[in-house]
């Protein structure tokens, strides 16, 4: 075998080995299923409860999703006011920093007994806690453009727009892109939140309730479901952004 | 021609409002059209500031600017500029770096959707004409930083500027390549006869190039000498060995000695 092969094959291996070791645990120390249940008892619930954990699944998904593109287009939006006006700045930098600085969690009993419980405190917790990186990141992005290119198209009797659209957004697109995949796993965090603390649906409320049925496989089945989503959200905004921003790589290939 | 093109008189400019840096006090020099102008000068002069006040990106404090006939009080939209980083814009292609201009002047602007052939073609007649056909396609940073300059270059001509800015557009380079792209600015300039303001700290590119060199002080700056060049044009990159050639160097380097140490 290769390395090179080696290398494809350790991740797979890696996590194989994690969980004979956790399983091997269980029985040789005879924990009880209680308190950590064993990979096969997980794999049972997962398949116990599958219908419900899909269900459930889709759910949060969804409550991530809108929360993410909710996040996504007031992200873009503030981060060109802030990245294009020095006063604006200036004037809202301190405020969303405070306002980033709130734990989230503390937000969800003001969104329950405004819209009471639902599926809008989850969306509005997951665009809350996710729409800083993009904002920040855009304004960035903009606030970095080269003067002398600046230059170039003033002296061409270029207006602040065509400056904006010519170089500043594709400028900050890598920026953008990349602040996408820290959006997305604080989105997904936010809604779990919300729907632990305040919804009939979604993986959070599935947690709430074998947890007040001490139903601990059922939990750590949850809990398996929502590590897989992650990874699965993470992945297709890094596959985005990789595709959206080849330019930025600067890798040979990119040109095609 | 008596009527100057650019015109700066008794100007002065300052950084940063009241107490700020006073980048150039009482500048003054006149430019005609079609010449070939360089400045030279010690570091933070101000000879950027210059820059920016003949093209209208900014505007004196006191004294005048006039271009073409007219004090600017705005940008003044018949200028081109290269600097001595290439500034290319990485997610286009060389060619459609090089079209950006014309995204933004007029008529240009406004024609450029109908007739992108023909502009095409005319972007690639400029990129084979400082000896990178075929080269359109290609991302700036697949190019050299020769090639790179050269690409800025045309990006900086393409609209048919009247008047081309040069800010150290060679200062990056090696010698070799440099001495290149200086004979790729004479013949564009040769054939098309746009006015050229060279700003540089190499003297031997000031001479070689222009027909006028203007010796700016240290900060705040002005100009302490003019000394035109005659020397024969065509100009072969042999007369950088002439005698003729190393006497003129050498007396512009006599002046910029006075400027750094303050005898004037």
């Amino acid at each position: 075998m290769t390395s090179k092969q080696k290398i494809a094959l350790a991740p797979w291996v890696f996590t194989l080995g994690f969980f004979l070791l956790w399983e091997a645990a269980c029985r040789l120390f005879g924990i009880s299923s209680f308190v950590l249940p064993s990979p096969l008892q997980i794999g049972g619930a997962m398949w116990e409860y599958r219908t419900q954990l899909t269900f459930h699944s889709f759910h949060t998904l969804w409550m991530t999703f809108a929360g993410f593109v909710l996040a996504v287009v007031f992200g873009l939006l503030l981060g060109l006011a802030l990245g294009s006006s020095k006063i604006v700045h200036a004037g809202t930098y301190p405020l969303l920093v405070g306002f980033n600085a709130i734990p989230k969690v503390a937000v969800v009993p003001i969104l329950v007994i405004w819209f009471g419980v639902g599926w809008l405190p989850a969306v509005l917790t997951a665009f809350l806690i996710s729409f800083f990186p993009i904002v920040v990141n855009v304004a960035t992005g903009l606030a970095t453009i080269e003067p002398e290119v600046e230059d170039v198209l003033k002296a061409l009797g270029a207006s602040k727009l065509d400056i904006m659209t010519k170089v500043g957004l594709p400028r900050s697109m890598p920026y953008f892109f990349g602040s996408l995949k820290v959006a997305i796993t604080l989105a997904y965090v936010g809604s779990v939140i919300a729907e632990y603390n305040a919804s009939k649906y979604g993986i959070g409320n599935l947690m709430a309730r074998a947890s007040a049925d001490f139903n601990v496989p059922l939990l750590f089945a949850a809990l398996i479901a929502l590590a897989v989503l992650g990874v699965a959200m993470y992945a297709i905004t890094a596959w985005v952004e990789k595709r959206m921003t080849g330019w930025a790589q600067r890798s040979g290939f990119a040109a095609g | 021609m008596d009527e100057a093109f650019i015109a700066l008189d008794r100007v002065q400019h300052v950084y940063g409002g009241e107490g700020g840096v006073l980048a150039v006090e009482d500048l003054t020099l006149s430019v005609r059209e079609g010449e070939f102008v360089a400045v030279v000068g010690p570091s933070g002069c101000g000879k950027s500031t210059l820059m920016k006040l003949a093209t209208g990106l900014q505007f004196p404090r006191a004294g005048s600017v006039r271009v073409d006939g007219q004090a600017v009080s705005k940008p003044v939209k018949i200028a081109g500029m290269a600097f001595q980083n290439p500034t290319l814009l990485p997610w286009r292609t060389t060619l459609d770096n090089i079209l950006l201009p014309l995204e933004i002047v007029e008529p240009h602007r406004s024609r450029l959707r109908r007739e992108k052939a023909a502009y095409t073609e005319k972007a690639e007649a400029l990129l084979a004409s400082v000896g990178l056909a075929g080269f359109g396609p290609k991302f700036p940073w697949q190019l050299s930083g020769g090639m790179q300059q050269r690409a800025s270059l045309c990006r900086a001509l393409i609209h048919e500027p009247r008047l081309l800015m040069l800010d150290e557009p060679f200062g990056a380079l090696d010698a070799f390549t440099r001495e290149e792209l200086w004979c790729v600015i004479r013949d564009l300039q040769a054939a098309r006869k746009f006015t050229v303001i060279l700003v540089t700290h190499d003297l031997r590119e000031a001479v070689f190039l222009a027909d006028k060199v203007f010796c700016m002080s240290a900060r705040p700056g002005r100009i302490i000498a003019e000394r035109e060049i005659t020397l024969p044009r065509p100009r072969d990159l042999e007369v950088t060995y002439s005698p003729e050639f190393a006497d003129i160097v050498h007396e512009l380097r006599s002046h910029i000695k006075d400027a750094r140490s303050g005898v004037h």
